[in-house]
């Protein structure tokens, strides 16, 4: 089959299963509602403190967000043994990795939109002048996220703790992509000059296409028993 | 590495070593004029630090390889080192806020530097867990190589970080071009406080291995004879 094929064809049953049960992704969105009412409750919330810490509040909420869905992913595979399925399935082990990322960053993009328009409204802070880059910069941040977060969450699937293994296991791995988006969007969001930030983005990318990289390569050995 | 140098030899290799950087730390290498004694710990931090590198890098090696050839002496070995680059890189976040905080006046900074050996300590927490938590060892063995080469994208930014940003800490002596200027005696002290921790690193990394390799063949013997395992280690 082609690569294509396979890859559309992963990604388009994840996202059917998630549209005919909506469990995962609403999940995510409520846990997102929940962190930003956290934070914003007990943070102070002026301006200059909204610009402070919302980079902060937003990829931290998008981190812990994030893991559900990393962690349904392939729990979900494991019910009904799918997973053997993919297994034995005769097709390139990369595609079905780049088909559950896929599905994985338009689940965590729409709740990712979901915290950013409640966080718009709880910390009174417009995001339209620096929509722009904003959404670049979250672009390669969940970009480079996803892509760790979706082979660690197959790792973690085979561990005895399953869930609670994951955050341990990809959080280390994914600090440079949180210290390079927070920097970046804390930069976009001050309205700063797009040079001063620009290396945090380029740092963005750059992690972001390695780590999709080494994982569509890698994913043949986690996919194995 | 196999039979040149007996594990015994290398144990009193390694000992005489350590002796001898002792005494350059504290009695050969001149007081430093500003810093004073503290200073001294500069040759037991910047050696740990490397050789935590230097253990990563073996992690890595060991998974591209055991991933490459499906020998368990690589698994073996890249475990192996991560678990003695883990006490390096310990040793190196334990000396560090040791010196910070009378010269810097205080313990920890998210300084890149700091950050990039914390995030290293953090990696080798995390292959640790990893493999304690997988129970079938061939599976450990794949998916923790697979974690290794992945956290090795982190290292690269790692040791580039102390490059690309300007960072509280001082900047590196060695191969720090012209105007780091470094005593001869105190570079001559932190060479030799460098092989011993070298030699030593590897004399533990040996043994570990070897400890490893101990374990499987005692399971393998196990399987051969069908004696009873303990349940965790028949697999899921």
């Amino acid at each position: 089959m082609h690569q294509a094929t396979v890859v559309w064809t992963v990604f388009a049953k994840d996202v059917r299963v998630e549209w005919r049960n909506r469990e995962t992704l609403a999940l995510m969105c409520v846990f997102g509602l929940l962190l930003v009412f956290l934070f914003n409750f007990t943070l102070e919330t002026t301006h200059e403190e909204a610009l402070r810490t919302l980079p902060v509040v937003l990829w931290v909420t998008f981190a812990f967000v994030g893991i559900l869905g990393f962690n349904r992913s392939f729990a979900a595979e494991r019910e009904n043994s799918c997973l053997e399925g993919m297994m034995l399935a005769p097709v390139d082990p990369g595609a079905i990795y780049l088909g559950k990322m896929l599905a994985n960053f338009l689940f965590l993009a729409v709740a990712e939109v979901v915290v950013v328009i409640v966080a718009s409204v709880w910390y009174n802070f417009s995001f339209v002048a620096a929509l722009g880059w904003f959404v670049l910069i979250a672009f390669f941040g969940t970009l480079g996220y996803v892509a760790v977060g979706t082979i660690f969450g197959a790792i973690a699937a085979n561990t005895r703790m399953r869930e609670v293994m994951l955050p341990v296991l990809q959080f280390p791995v994914a600090v440079p992509i949180f210290i390079g988006a927070i920097e970046a969007t804390g930069g976009a969001l001050r309205g700063d000059a797009p040079g001063q930030f620009a290396n945090w983005l380029k740092l963005l990318v750059a992690f972001s296409i390695v780590f999709v990289v080494l994982s569509y390569l890698l994913f043949e050995y986690v996919l194995e028993e | 590495m196999k039979k040149a140098l007996s594990l015994n030899t290398h144990a009193l290799v390694t000992l005489g070593w350590l002796f001898v950087a002792l005494y350059m730390i504290f009695l050969y290498a001149p007081r430093e004029e500003t810093m004073g004694e503290v200073q001294r710990i500069f040759y037991i931090h910047v050696p740990s630090a490397i050789t935590a590198f230097v253990a990563y890098f073996i992690v890595a090696l060991g998974s591209v390889m055991y991933l490459a050839k499906r020998s368990p002496a690589w698994d073996e070995v890249a475990h192996s080192a991560a678990e003695v680059g883990f006490v390096f890189c310990s040793c190196v976040l334990v000396t560090g806020p040791l010196w910070a905080k009378p010269v810097w006046g205080i313990w920890w900074t998210w300084d890149m530097r700091l950050t990039s050996t914390f995030i290293l300590w953090l990696l080798f927490v995390s292959y640790l867990m990893l493999r304690s938590y997988l129970v079938n060892p061939s599976r450990a063995a794949t998916l923790s190589a697979v974690v290794g080469v992945v956290g090795a994208a982190d290292v690269i930014f790692d040791y580039m970080s102390i490059r690309w940003f300007r960072t509280q800490h001082p900047q590196p002596v060695i191969l720090g071009g012209p105007g780091s200027g470094l005593d001869p005696r105190m570079l001559a002290t932190l060479l030799v406080s460098w092989g011993a921790f070298l030699c030593l690193f590897a004399f533990l990394l040996r043994l570990r291995v070897g400890l490893a390799r101990a374990q499987r063949e005692l399971g393998e013997i196990r399987r051969t004879f069908d004696m009873d395992l303990p349940e965790v280690q028949r697999g899921q």
